[in-house]
């Protein structure tokens, strides 16, 4: 395949919001275009996890080898469904295409392609659900928008509901609450059924299940990674850190997701947590078997993603540590706030969430018994426990990204901001309608965030991406802040794309920076190890 | 074309047949009782029958969709409206969404100007949504003095602050013409917007043209050709009482209306106007975001299977060992 090379001016130039295929959506055959698709799922990361008609296979090739009775299987599992999720079942039946989603979605955005609309996104689906499942759809066929279910139409859902990062952005507008993120959902239960997902989403998934993180990292590598961090630490503080892995009796457990440990910026995240936690002298422990907080599960079934889930409650109670603590990450904490307790609760085991250095008591977290990290250090600010040096963070000026999941599924907007301005000097928000509960997407969550889907990504990152080149042009910005670790991933990407000059961090790398620890040589860089401000000539 | 043309001829086809039933066919008594009562059977059927089969399906997740600050540490302002964490949070989160169309209020328009994404308010959907919505509501309970014998205060007060422009002889009331007025506008954006003509069926057409027919039969019956609203009264209060008859003399366009407003009832639960009752349902709005003070239960959890803790040391254990990582088993 060829390098994905268009230029964003030439990718914008292709949006025409004014356009319609001239022919019928439903007459109107999927094409999948290069750039912006993911590769197929490979057999022995199915097999792994026991995910049906394991084999290689191609989204580009005809032959999707898929097993006879794929109808059947399909049918089956819309009406097993259908009986398990009322909100699946209600948003097939009370849409009324107002269009008021339509130009919402950030891949709608930037593609102008109208089945990236959500509402024709879901009508991939609910054609057949009405064929199917509804006596109108029955009698009246293509009158009442139903439609048979053909190797065409199964390929549409793939590509299109592999075009869906669950942002919840749309069920933000929809008068009836209509979430997008549902119906993308099942329709991707209804693929792995067949063998139908990605190389980059299954990947990480057999990964998790076996060693316990995406990134496939063993026991004995995540302590390497680690050791890694402290070495730099202590060539930028000239304090030693010791960590403690998998200890029984620590009173909190931390998980955070995986990618924090590999790739930067999210490296400097981890090394903010390690730093902060080591300030504060926190009896805590990491985990070399719950070593990931994201679930790519998530991305594939519900029962993949409480396979993967597990191990969080599992890990807590066998070492007896007291509660939880989350790092920074979006999907991630979809999961936590409002799955896991369901799944694999209840957590009887723990203990509320109580500060050991504030004494706060995180009634918010009563019964899951796990808190964001950014609840916690909000808390050790409120109160006073963090010597902070913001002057220090003087040469960046920041803007705070909302993640899709920790703002419209769960409402975590206040705690990260109220962090930046007190470790930073320079915080300017981008513009109302593209933060908070109306944040857009980075464009490749989902598992999208693979190399060979780039202008896809690019594309679902344009609004984005514009909203960032608003303050940097008016204020000049020159960091996008988030929590979230597929943010710090892809944002990166996005920025080099759309907006060379601005880099992405984690919220924690923000405040380590800031953090004045106790015993530390006088601080000379950054945790990036660049001349802090005034340093420069040093 | 077609998406709007066979939905117009269906209307069209149900004027002709009510008119012809009644004026060649003398079928009064079919258009004026039998066809009533079995509406409203099909209508309070359907529509039990839809939230009982919605309602059987349960909820496995507590998932709402939170627009604003959550519950967290007592000194950040939560927005208890907008992401709300108790049961009555949460209620009056469901008043502005049912009453007042909260979701649809945001709307904004997204539109690219010289390579650049501008975002605009577009609250025109919410207002005539709103206009429509309440026109429709208003028009259906002055409607109420025809199935009543004394017609109740309420009813007078209504129809007074509804002709309260006293124009007109008989007195012009606002909401037939608001109502009239909300079915164009929703009509003119779904053929004007591209994005939103290209995504119509002809359920989406059906309803609009039907209305139309019902409001303009209504409005043609009270102020052009008149019919003989006694009359009328009797047939409606014969069918409440059980005692149904045919008075002589009512004009054909009375059972046009009539037919087409039974055509609405039967139609309406097989619809997409099931938001009316699925509104209520929605679990990302009925729900409190309370999910990790309160634990939610999903009543088909089942066991998974899972890669233990001693799987793992099991497969690992070596490494471990040597990286220093204490393990169960020596």
């Amino acid at each position: 395949m060829a390098k994905f090379t268009k230029k964003p001016k030439d990718l914008i130039a292709d949006i025409d919001y004014s356009k319609t295929p001239s022919t019928d959506w439903m007459d109107t055959p999927v094409e999948f275009k290069e750039h912006t698709f993911c590769w197929g799922a490979k057999g022995k990361n199915l097999e792994i996890v026991g995910f049906p008609n394991a084999r290689d296979w191609s989204p580009a090739e005809e032959d999707w080898k898929l097993p006879h009775d794929w109808e059947n299987t399909v049918m089956d599992a819309i009406k097993d469904r259908l009986s398990k999720y009322r909100s699946f079942k209600l948003f097939m039946d009370i849409c009324v295409r107002c269009g008021a989603c339509a130009d919402k979605c950030h891949f709608y955005i930037g593609s102008g392609d109208p089945k990236n609309m959500p509402v024709l996104r879901a009508e991939l689906f609910r054609s057949i659900y009405r064929r199917y499942f509804t006596a109108p759809g029955r009698i009246f066929g293509r009158l009442a928008g139903a439609r048979e279910l053909t190797l065409q139409v199964l390929k549409e859902w793939w590509y299109y509901f592999y075009q869906c990062t669950e942002c919840r952005r749309c069920s933000v507008f929809c008068p009836y609450g209509i979430d997008t993120a549902e119906i993308t959902m099942m329709v991707r239960e209804f693929t792995n059924l067949l063998g139908l997902n990605t190389d980059w989403i299954s990947g990480p998934v057999a990964n998790c299940y076996i060693k316990g993180n995406h990134l496939g990292l063993e026991p004995h590598t995540i302590k390497s990674s680690i050791e890694f961090f402290l070495d730099d630490i202590e060539t930028i503080t000239g304090i030693r850190i010791e960590p403690s892995f998998n200890r029984k009796g620590a009173e909190i457990l931390f998980v955070t997701p995986s990618g924090d440990l590999f790739a930067d910026p999210g490296t400097y995240t981890c090394m903010g947590y390690l730093m902060l936690f080591h300030e504060l002298g926190l009896d805590y422990t990491w985990s070399t078997y719950a070593s990931e907080g994201g679930n790519f599960g998530f991305f594939t079934s519900n029962e993949m993603a409480k396979r993967l889930n597990y191990k969080i409650y599992a890990e807590a109670k066998r070492l007896g540590v007291k509660f939880i603590i989350g790092g920074e990450c979006g999907h991630m904490w979809r999961v936590i706030h409002q799955y896991m307790d369901t799944w694999n609760g209840p957590a009887d085991f723990l203990e509320v969430p109580k500060s050991p250095i504030t004494g706060t008591v995180f009634e918010n977290a009563k019964t899951t018994k796990m808190i964001h990290i950014t609840e916690f250090t909000a808390d050790l600010i409120r109160n006073n426990k963090l010597k902070l040096d913001p002057s220090r963070n003087d040469n960046l000026i920041v803007t705070y990204h909302d993640s899709c999941n920790t703002s419209r599924g769960m409402g975590l907007l206040e705690e990260p901001r109220y962090i930046i301005k007190n470790v930073c000097n320079h915080f300017y928000e981008m513009p109302e309608d593209t933060i908070r509960e109306k944040t857009f997407c980075c464009g490749s969550g989902t598992g999208l965030n693979a190399g060979e889907n780039m202008e896809l990504r690019m594309r679902g990152g344009l609004p984005r991406a514009m909203a960032v080149k608003y303050v940097k042009e008016k204020y000049g910005v020159n960091m996008l802040a988030n929590v979230c670790a597929i943010d710090r991933a892809t944002l990166s990407t996005l920025m080099d794309y759309y907006n060379p000059g601005v880099r992405v961090t984690g919220v924690h790398e923000l405040v380590a920076n800031a953090l004045v620890m106790k015993g530390e040589k006088p601080r000379e860089t950054n945790l990036r190890q660049e001349p802090l401000p005034g340093k420069e000539g040093a | 074309m077609m998406k709007m043309l066979v939905p117009l001829a269906a209307v069209i086809v149900l004027i002709i047949v009510s008119l012809a039933g009644v004026e060649a066919a003398g079928l009064e008594a079919v258009f004026g009782i039998v066809i009533p009562y079995l509406a409203f059977i099909i209508f309070v059927a359907g529509m039990i029958w839809r939230v009982i089969d919605w309602g059987k399906s349960p909820v496995p997740f507590r998932i709402p969709t939170t627009c604003g600050q959550q519950q967290s540490l007592p000194w950040i302002k939560q927005d208890k409206l907008e992401n709300p964490s108790t049961c009555t949070q949460t209620f009056a989160r469901m008043i502005l969404e049912v009453f007042f169309f909260r979701s649809l209020f945001r709307n904004l328009k997204t539109e690219l100007h010289d390579g650049k994404v501008v975002y605009g308010s577009d609250k025109w959907l919410w207002l005539f949504a709103i206009v429509f919505h309440y026109s429709f509501l208003v028009v259906f309970i002055r409607h109420i003095r025809f199935f009543v014998g004394d017609v109740p205060d309420v009813i007078h007060i209504l129809e007074a602050l509804d002709s309260f422009f006293q124009v007109g002889v008989p007195l012009v009331y606002i909401t037939g013409l608001t109502l009239t007025a909300g079915v164009l506008f929703l009509f003119l954006r779904r053929i004007v917007i591209p994005q939103v003509r290209y995504i119509s069926l002809p359920a989406d057409y059906f309803p609009l043209f039907l209305i139309f027919a019902i409001a303009i039969t209504g409005i043609l019956m009270r102020y052009f050709t008149k019919v003989d609203v006694v009359a009328v009264k009797n047939l409606t209060m014969g069918l409440v009482t059980l005692n149904p008859q045919i008075p002589q003399g009512i004009g054909s366009i009375f059972y046009v209306h009539l037919f087409l407003v039974c055509t609405l009832f039967i139609y309406f639960p097989f619809s997409k106007l099931v938001h009316m009752g699925g509104v209520f349902l929605s679990p990302t709005r009925n729900l409190a975001n309370n999910s990790r003070m309160e634990r939610h239960v999903n009543p088909w959890n089942y066991p998974v299977k899972v890669h233990s803790y001693e799987e793992y040391e099991h497969e690992f254990k070596d490494k471990m060992k040597k990286a220093g990582i204490p393990v169960e088993k020596e």
